[in-house]
């Protein structure tokens, strides 16, 4: 029992629980403790000089920002005004509060105030379902669209259109780069042929990339009333992050053991066969390397193509309360930080266990 | 640490299981059956809408209809989505992504007559007079300063004219470095303006050719565009040494402490037109119905925008992140009657954010010749044209008759008095409320494009 648990715990990467399961179950004491220690102390101690450091920093930058505003006041309307800066940036009025780096308490109190506000955006859609009900029916019966939902999305809307965008890009990049890595793998005529373009495009960034799906989607998409930006948005993720699985499924196809190329041989498989029974598994590990790169670059360049495609998600959040410029909106954009990093962490670990779920060697990865 | 995450988890738990629990009806959700607007003559052909907007306060007219459902008042349901920059806009309306946009004057009448990307774009409504500022940074200010006169108080006497910029400019170019300055698009009422008010005092702002279109050429301040919510973060770091910009991005120089406006637009030109709706041909045509909802709701919010005490509500309105998102304070400096200019230097300006007063929401023909003889005086209409074509082009994109029935449609159901619909051909008077006190009539372009001193003549 114990040791299946400890089997499924290391599985979905949380074997630093491992020792604390042990030693709560009183098993080898000592030896689980210096575990313990090692594994789950260490790491909370670091998160903990994180913050004292993320503190003590933002602290500094504030005091100043904060001297430098009293001292302007000083310099150009004498002591008085000085005093009275002083004054107000000590009471905490908005007027005068330095901008700079957002304490951890500052971030704290946005976060749930993004929280409240998906709250009552929830509300009101709600309210605008039931208003518009009765019209909506109407309007579906004389074959018309109905309509939707006006107001703004919230930050967890922004976040879920994030999550889609990306799993769509991913999901293109894979449909492109998989089967174009096997087939120019299998040749060494097509790789050659065909490495120029891959060293060219793998380096241009994402904003070209998006300039350049936008001319094509835009002429595609003329005619029609589809959310161009969404479209735009996936296929220039899949696209600016394809290439890492492109040339690792290349080359995991190009580099086989030629023994198994040799078993083929001897059981007279058909080039189907070989592909799927003896290619692909054997050149697993190198495709989901290439995976995992594909979709942590797919989660990192889609804040930037978001924001210029407007496409409503995550990094057009952040670039909105960048040019809001308003009090909280630095604490804002760092929750926005936090959560892009928490979830691309997410999105890695959910690829290295569907990636030990179906690899023959399970030592494989890390 | 883990007694926190573990709070928090639950806090997250608990707030999706109320927010799912809720069921409670708001009693101000009265179902809407009727796509027809209140007095029921209107078929409305499109009610789903998207308009775009660049966080400014005079994008206030958009966001009144929409947050005091004057908008749905009329059967429209309408989404507004903040945009990056001019240009992205100028696209998306022309794409239909969007269906309409509070744009600047200067780019439905650039799109028809031949300064860059080119497509059919009327104007039913105008969204408001004055507006912007002119900002340059601590360090120049305190260059020009010493030159400007002050009154008994020891306060700088307005207007302050550009020829308190010249000796600044002058020893930056001595010292071998070019004086720069933002404005927010090449057709910018902001463009025009600083342009304006530079060449009034004889510093040539650069001119546009037929081959150089950065506006550039024989400049003595290097004009640039950056949209206008990065103003502020471009003026700290160095990049440009003053802008031409609306608000709340001069206040917010103020209030970060980065730089002092100077002057406003108000003191260049009196009333002057800034933004505008724009729709393009095609929707307009085939949505006729539609247009005049949306121009109905747009006067209706303008009104409630100049009725004396809503101002408060609509900073409160506008300072939601969604719409401009700055602080409050911020906006109310310039929104409630004020502006701001040195740190404590706050002056009366009842005039600075005109929405409806002065017929601000009537699309007079004559402020968009205007624009055109601007856009001929600086050679992004490199050619020389006829008087009549100045009014023939500016008829295409000028739609007053949209807006003359929408506004009889709301004198009929009682929203707004007949006195506000002016009697007029489309041209305003001749004026000099210029800050070099020119004289422009509208009908005699020529004329007043041949009055400059700096800039190009017909």
């Amino acid at each position: 029992m114990s040791k299946k648990l400890s089997k499924s715990i290391r599985f979905i990467g949380l074997g630093f629980l491992e020792p604390l399961i042990h030693l709560i179950q009183g098993k080898e004491t000592r030896k689980n403790l210096i575990l313990v220690l090692k594994k789950i102390i260490a790491p909370l101690a670091s998160f903990v000089l994180f913050m004292g450091v993320w503190q003590t920093g933002a602290q500094l930058l504030y005091n100043k920002e904060a001297d430098y505003r009293i001292e302007k006041a000083r310099t150009e309307q004498g002591d008085e005004a000085a005093i009275k800066m002083k004054e107000c940036i000590i009471s905490g009025d908005v007027s005068c509060q330095p901008n700079t780096l957002p304490s951890p308490a500052q971030v704290k109190v946005s976060f749930f105030k993004l929280i409240e506000d998906h709250k009552i955006i929830r509300q009101d859609k709600k309210d605008f379902k039931e208003k518009t009900a009765s019209l909506n029916q109407k309007r579906i019966a004389d074959g018309k669209e109905a309509i939707t939902y006006t107001g703004r999305p919230s930050f967890v809307d922004q976040i879920i259109t994030s999550i889609k965008t990306v799993f769509a890009g991913f999901l293109l990049a894979i449909l492109i780069a998989v089967p174009i890595g096997i087939i120019i793998g299998l040749s060494e005529t097509l790789r050659d042929s065909f490495n120029w373009l891959i060293q060219i495009f793998k380096p241009v960034s994402p904003v070209v990339w998006l300039l350049l799906v936008f001319m094509i989607v835009k002429t595609v998409t003329k005619d029609s009333n589809t959310d161009s930006a969404f479209i735009i948005s996936f296929i220039s993720v899949g696209l600016c992050s394809m290439w890492a699985t492109l040339v690792n499924t290349t080359m995991g196809v190009a580099t086989v053991d030629q023994d198994f190329l040799n078993v083929a041989k001897v059981l007279k498989l058909g080039s189907f066969q070989k592909v799927f029974k003896i290619i692909l598994p054997s050149s697993l590990p190198l495709i989901f390397t290439g995976l995992r790169i594909t979709l942590s670059v797919a989660w990192m360049v889609l804040i930037a193509i978001e924001l210029l495609a407007q496409s409503p998600g995550l990094g057009s959040f952040v670039w909105e309360e960048f040019q809001n410029g308003a009090n909280d909106s630095n604490s804002k954009i760092i929750v926005a930080m936090f959560v892009i990093g928490i979830i691309g962490f997410l999105l890695d670990r959910i690829m290295l266990t569907i990636q030990k779920l179906i690899s023959f060697n399970k030592n494989e990865g890390n | 640490m883990k007694s926190t995450l573990f709070a928090l988890t639950l806090l997250v738990l608990s707030s999706i299981s109320y927010s799912c629990g809720d069921k409670k009806p708001n009693p101000e959700a009265t179902p809407i059956s009727e796509e027809k607007s209140a007095i029921k003559t209107l078929e409305i052909e499109k009610p789903q809408l998207t308009f775009g907007f660049i966080k400014l306060t005079d994008m206030a007219p958009l966001a009144i209809a929409k947050e005091k459902g004057f908008f749905e008042e009329e059967g429209l349901f309408v989404s507004v989505e903040a945009q990056s920059n001019w240009k992205n806009i100028l696209d998306r309306v022309i794409d239909g992504q969007l269906d309409g946009s509070h744009m600047l004057a200067g780019q439905p009448i650039a799109a028809g007559s031949g300064f860059g990307r080119q497509a059919e774009l009327v104007t039913p409504f105008s969204m408001d007079l004055n507006g912007n500022g002119i900002t340059v940074s601590n360090d120049v200010w305190s260059k020009m300063k010493p030159h400007i006169p002050k009154d008994a108080d020891g306060k700088p006497v307005h207007p302050i004219k550009a020829e308190t910029l010249k000796p600044v400019i002058d020893s930056y170019k001595s010292s071998g470095k070019a004086f720069k300055m933002g404005m927010v698009f090449p057709v910018s009422t902001h463009n025009y303006e600083i342009r304006y008010w530079l060449a009034s005092a004889g510093i040539h702002p650069g001119m546009y050719t037929k081959d150089n279109i950065q506006g550039q050429v024989d400049a003595e301040v290097l004009l640039s565009v950056t949209p206008p919510p990065q103003m502020p973060a471009t003026l700290e770091a160095g990049t440009i040494h003053g802008y031409c910009v609306g608000e709340p991005w001069n206040q917010q120089a103020v209030f970060k402490g980065i730089g002092v406006p100077v002057t406003t637009n108000y003191d260049i030109w009196k009333n002057n037109p800034e933004k505008v709706f724009v729709m393009t041909k095609k929707f307009v045509e085939e949505n006729p119905n539609t247009a005049v909802a949306v121009t109905k709701a747009l006067i209706r919010a303008g009104k409630w925008l100049d009725t004396p005490g809503n101002r408060k509500e609509a900073v409160k309105i506008l300072s939601m992140p969604q719409y401009v998102g700055a602080d409050e304070v911020v906006l109310a400096n310039s929104m409630t009657g004020t502006f701001e200019f040195e740190k404590g230097d706050k002056r009366a300006m009842p005039d600075f954010n005109v929405f409806y007063r002065y017929n601000a929401t009537y699309p007079f023909y004559s402020d968009g010749v205007w624009f055109l003889t601007q856009m001929r005086r600086w050679g992004q209409i490199p050619d020389t044209k006829s008087a009549d074509w100045y009014d023939t082009k500016i008829r295409e994109i000028y739609r007053p008759d949209i807006w003359k029935k929408a506004a009889e449609l709301l004198v009929a159901e009682g929203h707004i008095p007949t006195v506000d619909i002016p009697e007029t051909d489309g041209y305003k008077p001749a004026t000099t409320d210029f800050i070099d006190g020119k004289n422009f009539d509208a009908k005699d372009p020529i004329a007043y494009i041949n009055s400059f001193k700096i800039g190009n003549k017909d």
